[in-house]
């Protein structure tokens, strides 16, 4: 076991960390902080699905600076993550979607973003959250659902100052 | 909305997020994710150079061509070294200021310039002989290249320096800059980057016996 096997993954693990917290370098700080756990806890790990152990380790490196940052309100949170990646495509939907995760609750847009652009199963998922199947598919098809109403322009942001009035 | 309406708006939401960040996927990595492996250096130095024969192979597929490396301090050793490839390499009259004829001299003389006991590593039998070498100034003070070339006139340079203090202790390593490929390592007296403008495998061939020469 070394450093060479987690290398593959690292392109996915800064896929998911951009699509998670928006900003490029906080997101490869995320990603820096996940390989050098993953590095240490080596020696925890059971030969089975590498992926899920290494997203399970950005999952805890994420909750973590989470709460560090969390010393106010979650509206810190949302500020940083308006410094969103700049899209190669400007497609409505895309710009649309953007916004749209900014609008999930981080615990939804892990979940969303694990099955819609990694491909997990409910069960990989689970075991990277710490969470069971069934919270795992009840907070996937909120997040879903908040994303669909974005796409479709019916909108509620959670940032009050952004909120669209119906 | 019914079950299929579902579906098509699920498989929207995932093609969104697709063209919204696959581009990610295939951006170079920052250096500093192939460069900090604490766990993994000390066992590197431990295995020597089955390590590095490792590294080297699980290295090369990873690596995309005409992608560089991106840098996080102003010009990390592999790029001083490229830099100096592209600069004394096409030289025709003047590649070196020392002649490999006077190999014990050139020796002395850049050791003592760079105040590290150089060794030369022979590269015969990888088909590239020494021409000589030269001193060059680095961030903090003389560096030595080495210049070697084969029978068709190809050249790779040897880069020996003295780290620089962005410059962290790391096993073998690949980049590219400028179509320059260098194949890199630095320990805790010496930076070592062999350059040359071929192709990766032949490199990576002439790179490992440097690397198990100087680290014998």
């Amino acid at each position: 076991m070394d450093y060479n096997q987690i290398v593959p993954f690292i392109p996915n693990l800064r896929r998911y960390a951009r699509a998670l917290v928006g900003d490029r370098d906080a997101a490869d700080d995320l990603v820096q902080d996940t390989l050098e756990r993953a590095v240490r806890k080596f020696h925890l790990w059971r030969p089975g699905d590498l992926r899920a152990w290494l997203f399970s380790i950005m999952h805890n490196v994420f909750v973590n600076q989470l709460k560090g940052r969390k010393t106010g309100t979650h509206v810190e949170i949302d500020e940083n993550m308006v410094a969103a990646p700049i899209p190669t495509a400007t497609s409505v939907d895309v710009l649309d979607m953007q916004r749209g995760l900014q609008a999930l609750v981080p615990e939804q847009r892990e979940v969303v973003l694990l099955v819609a652009l990694e491909d997990m199963s409910y069960a990989d998922v689970s075991r990277a959250l710490g969470i069971p199947i069934g919270t795992v598919m009840s907070r996937l098809s909120r997040g879903r659902e908040k994303l669909r109403k974005f796409m479709a322009g019916d909108v509620t942001r959670t940032n009050p100052s952004l909120r669209i009035v119906q | 909305m019914t079950e299929a309406e579902d579906r098509a708006q699920y498989a929207d939401q995932n093609a969104a997020l697709h063209r919204l960040f696959d581009p990610v996927l295939t951006e170079p990595l920052p250096a500093r994710m192939y460069m900090r492996r604490p766990a993994w250096h000390g066992y590197a130095r431990a295995a020597g150079l089955l390590v590095a024969g490792i590294a080297i192979g699980l290295a090369l597929p990873l690596l995309r061509p005409a992608q560089g490396v991106t840098v996080a301090t102003a010009a990390p050793l592999p790029i001083r070294a490229a830099r100096a490839h592209l600069v004394y390499s096409p030289e025709v009259r003047h590649p070196v200021e020392v002649d490999a004829k006077d190999q014990d001299h050139l020796v002395k003389w850049l050791s003592k310039r760079l105040g590290l006991p150089l060794k030369v590593p022979v590269l015969a039998t990888e088909g590239f002989e020494l021409l000589g070498g030269r001193l060059l100034p680095g961030p903090d003070g003389p560096v030595a290249q080495f210049m070697y070339q084969d029978a068709s006139g190809k050249r790779l340079t040897l880069y020996v320096s003295r780290p620089h203090a962005g410059d962290k202790v790391t096993a073998f390593r690949f980049a590219q800059d400028n179509g320059v490929s260098v194949f890199y390592w630095i320990d805790d007296d010496c930076g070592y980057a062999l350059s040359g403008e071929v192709d990766k495998p032949t490199l990576a061939r002439v790179a490992n016996s440097v690397y198990h020469q100087i680290e014998q």
